[in-house]
């Protein structure tokens, strides 16, 4: 028999977390710092509003582009956090979550051969995402010396006469990082000068400490070349729910639209409906869910000093990157020990690309007792194997 | 930090010093003078414990009692709901807007200690226009606790 399969998809292996996570399922008693979605539940009102589209009978299918209303909150939202201007009718997509934007943003751009140009440690996604597009990767290894961020000469040394989009994705998953005004005009410069399209994946933009952020779409000449990606998923604590969104130029969201209208219909109607709450209503809610994401860094971040572990301070997302290069061990088997001896689970920083080698990421998107119990097991476990070392 | 602060401690008054700055992103002595400010300025009024009584042996009566006033001249309302809330039973004295005047809760060990209370003291109050008493059968949540929730992480694997 001949099992019809795709050698394009055969050869993408599986997602290094995912196998991390198999190993864990099969242990009792163990604290995971791993998974990277928020611990909040979604904010009542915006569930009660979901319940309601339910009950009203809003149970068809929207529009391609998603409900018109959703897609005038979104620009309302972008307006007044970013002060870029989007026009509902034509510049915006509703998707299935920020993951669908970026497979069918990549697949709507680039011709085969195209380069893309990926800074790393980054999600999982960009690089399988790339291939199915028939586009080539071109990883940039970002250093924590740079704090994770891309520096202009880095990006410079990527381009080639192939570089066709930048993926740009700040506050990261998974250091932490972000990047500043300062930082992305640089950035912004290279890519009118070099004629590069960004694709800047901002998801969990509403979860930052240090200032507001700054998309690169609102700096000068940029929102005509960038397609800024968002979503409800993290800010508004919404995963379950499947909704993201994608913003650009006309021209590509309509060939955009196209896939999306072939491959998905229309995103999720109940989500679009809570979504609209969200926008309206949820400001908030985002507030206090950042305050207790702040706390839990600040706990992290002094465990981690108390610990004596070199750890740059992350001031995006809900992850620290801090570096475990002085044990000796692989990210992969110090979190396989560490799983295997204290029974705390963290994801090994090498799956989110080579340059995460060293480091591990740890989420708190948990509980402060729970991250307490974690540090507990994790301080015992470096003692241990700083004594071993002497 | 003040808002910050009173949200943390709200809901854990027991939280320790060193991990209230942590969190805070503060020194400790900074955290200090704060809280004492706060204790001074009658902001924190007390340091209190939520108890689901129900779970325990001890038998405890809650009621609701919505009471209708005369106002007194020059003292509006005060006068009469410190007249009340001086019975040490009473636990909360609200002036509400509405129907009736004044919400006043009160715990008690049975059903008769509550009627005595209420017939006895409450309506013979000179003020006091009228009663109306509801006993509480079930308490659902309870400053901003549900009383019976169990936390279970419902997140499943996935590789993101």
């Amino acid at each position: 028999m001949n099992i019809p399969l795709n050698e394009t998809i055969l050869n993408i292996k599986p997602s290094g977390i995912r196998k991390f996570f198999d190993l864990v399922s099969e242990m009792d008693n163990v604290i995971s710092l791993g998974v990277g979605e928020p611990d909040f539940d979604t904010p009542w009102h915006i569930r009660d509003e979901g319940i309601y589209a339910l009950e009203r009978g809003k149970t068809f299918y929207t529009s391609n582009s998603g409900l018109k209303e959703l897609r005038q909150e979104i620009c309302n939202y972008q307006k007044r956090t970013q002060g870029i201007e989007y026009n509902p009718l034509n510049e915006v997509l509703v998707t299935v979550g920020g993951s669908e934007a970026i497979d069918i943003g990549l697949r709507t751009m680039l011709n085969a051969g195209d380069e893309v140009i990926i800074p790393q440690p980054a999600y999982v996604s960009y690089e399988p995402c790339t291939l199915l597009a028939g586009g080539k990767s071109v990883i940039i290894n970002l250093k924590s010396e740079n704090d994770f961020r891309l520096t202009p000469n880095e990006l410079l040394n990527a381009i080639t006469s192939k570089t066709k989009v930048l993926i740009l994705a700040y506050p990261n998953n998974p250091t932490g990082a972000i990047m500043e005004k300062e930082d992305l005009e640089k950035i912004a410069q290279i890519c009118i000068n070099k004629n590069i399209y960004v694709m800047s994946d901002e998801i969990y933009s509403a979860l930052t400490y240090k200032g507001e952020h700054i998309s690169i779409a609102s700096l000068p000449q940029m929102k005509e070349r960038t397609i800024l990606i968002n979503g409800f998923s993290k800010a508004y604590a919404m995963t379950g729910w499947r909704l993201g969104y994608a913003c650009g130029p006309s021209d590509i969201i309509k060939q955009m639209t196209k896939i999306h209208q072939f491959a998905i219909m229309c995103a999720p109607t109940t989500s679009q409906y809570a979504a609209i709450e969200a926008l309206k209503n949820g400001d908030e809610d985002v507030k206090t869910m950042r305050e207790a994401y702040n706390q839990r860094r600040r706990f992290l971040m002094n465990s981690f000093k108390e610990m004596n572990i070199k750890c740059f301070e992350p001031y995006g997302a809900f992850y620290v990157f801090p570096c475990i290069k002085e044990f000796g061990f692989s990210s992969e088997e110090f979190a396989t020990k560490l799983l295997e001896e204290e029974h705390v689970a963290v994801v090994p920083g090498s799956a989110f690309g080579q340059s995460g080698e060293g480091f591990l990421r740890i989420s708190y998107a948990y509980s402060i007792e729970n991250l307490k119990e974690a540090i507990i097991r994790l301080k015992r476990f470096i003692e241990k194997l700083r004594n071993l070392q002497r | 930090m003040r808002e910050e602060l009173l949200s943390i401690i709200e809901k854990n008054s027991r939280i320790d010093l060193k991990e209230l700055a942590i969190r805070l992103g503060k020194e400790e002595i900074d955290v200090v003078n704060e809280l004492q400010k706060l204790e001074d300025e009658r902001i924190i009024c007390g340091y209190h414990t939520l108890v689901n009584w129900e779970k325990t042996s001890i038998e405890k009566v809650t009621a609701l009692i919505e009471v209708k006033v005369t106002p007194q001249r020059g003292q509006g309302f005060d006068r009469i709901a410190s007249r009340i809330y001086n019975y040490p039973e009473v636990r909360d004295v609200y002036l509400i807007s509405g129907g009736f005047d004044l919400l006043v809760t009160l715990e008690e060990k049975s059903l008769k200690d509550i009627a005595r209370f209420v017939s006895e003291k409450l309506s013979t109050l000179d003020s006091i226009l009228s009663t109306a008493t509801h006993f509480i059968l079930k308490k659902y949540k309870d400053h901003g606790t549900v009383i019976d929730e169990h936390i279970k992480d419902e997140r499943e694997v996935v590789s993101l």
